[in-house]
């Protein structure tokens, strides 16, 4: 029994609507639950206990003591560290590289850095002196490590 | 002038396959920017921005994520929650860690804080984990791609 065979003109007529809808659908989806991706990123800060009630630290060199102070709307009005102020904190990773040193030889690992802040001060303030501290970026965008260790001096009431 | 009547049932065919194309970019489109990572995000919290804040290769084993807004309020599993009260969640946190026979001390305490918060709140929410037994922490910041 031979088959029929379709002629050109008999045109198979494909429903897409389903497809469409289906797509669609998807579409909708994913708009929804896109969302801009913020990428962010940690800094470790050393608080073992007992370091806040004063605690000897272990490490042989007495940590670099960064003092910022604030007014009433935790603005920064002062910044200093170990006693001498500083301009800003550029200033502030200066120092740090001068004082620590960087490449081989550095003894950055066994710095500390121990931030006293004042209790009204904006905390954005406290992430650019971390910044300040921990690393350097180089004009090609690579990062040079700084002070890993970071803790904060006892809340002062 | 008479227009020509058209002969049988006419149909106009739109050619679908322009916009099929179209659509299935937008469908691969969304598929790949689509984030599957389960960090926990606020818009109630705006965090500081640092050049040097790059992701971590591995997020943290144990993450307790500690929202605090400009406000002094803590966000714990989504409700704000005042800075005085934090230490009975945490009390729960740590009840739960060791019913799972986890010591508290292996969970990181992930500290998202606002900006323009209080250094002090930030310092006194750290100092309420520490006396539930929690020692490590992360402060998280947005990464600055501006040079």
């Amino acid at each position: 029994m031979a088959a029929k065979r379709p002629s050109l003109a008999d045109k198979i007529d494909i429903n897409m609507t389903p497809m469409i809808d289906v797509v669609f659908q998807l579409i909708t989806f994913f708009m929804l639950t896109l969302k801009p991706m913020i990428t962010e990123g940690d800094f470790d800060i050393r608080m073992p206990l007992g370091t806040s009630a004063g605690a000897v630290s272990e490490d042989p060199l007495p940590p670099i003591r960064v003092r910022m102070t604030a007014d009433a709307d935790g603005e920064r009005t002062g910044l200093t560290m170990n006693g001498q102020p500083v301009a800003g904190f550029d200033d502030l990773r200066r120092r740090i590289v001068d004082l620590v040193g960087i490449g081989p030889g550095s003894n950055a690992d066994a710095t500390e850095v121990e931030l006293d802040c004042d209790p009204q001060l904006k905390y954005t303030n406290v992430i650019e002196a971390i910044s300040s501290v921990s690393g350097m970026v180089q004009p090609d965008g690579t990062v040079v490590e700084l002070v890993k260790k970071i803790k904060f001096a006892p809340p002062k009431k | 002038m008479a227009r020509a009547k058209n002969s049988g049932p006419s149909q106009t065919d739109v050619d679908m396959t322009p916009m099929i194309d179209v659509t299935f970019q937008l469908i691969t489109f969304f598929v790949f920017t689509l984030n599957f990572s389960q960090a926990v995000t606020d818009d109630r919290v705006q965090l500081p921005m640092s050049q040097l804040a790059k992701p971590a290769e591995a997020p943290p084993l144990e993450p307790i994520t500690l929202q605090l807004m400009s406000n002094g309020k803590v966000i714990y599993a989504g409700e704000p929650v005042s800075l005085a009260d934090i230490g009975g969640y945490l009390e729960n946190e740590k009840r739960v860690m060791i019913a799972a026979s986890k010591e508290p001390d292996t969970a990181t305490v992930i500290v998202r804080a606002d900006g323009r918060s209080r250094t002090g709140d930030v310092q006194e929410l750290i100092k309420s984990c520490q006396e539930k037994g929690f020692e490590r922490f992360v402060l998280r910041a947005e990464y600055d791609d501006r040079f």
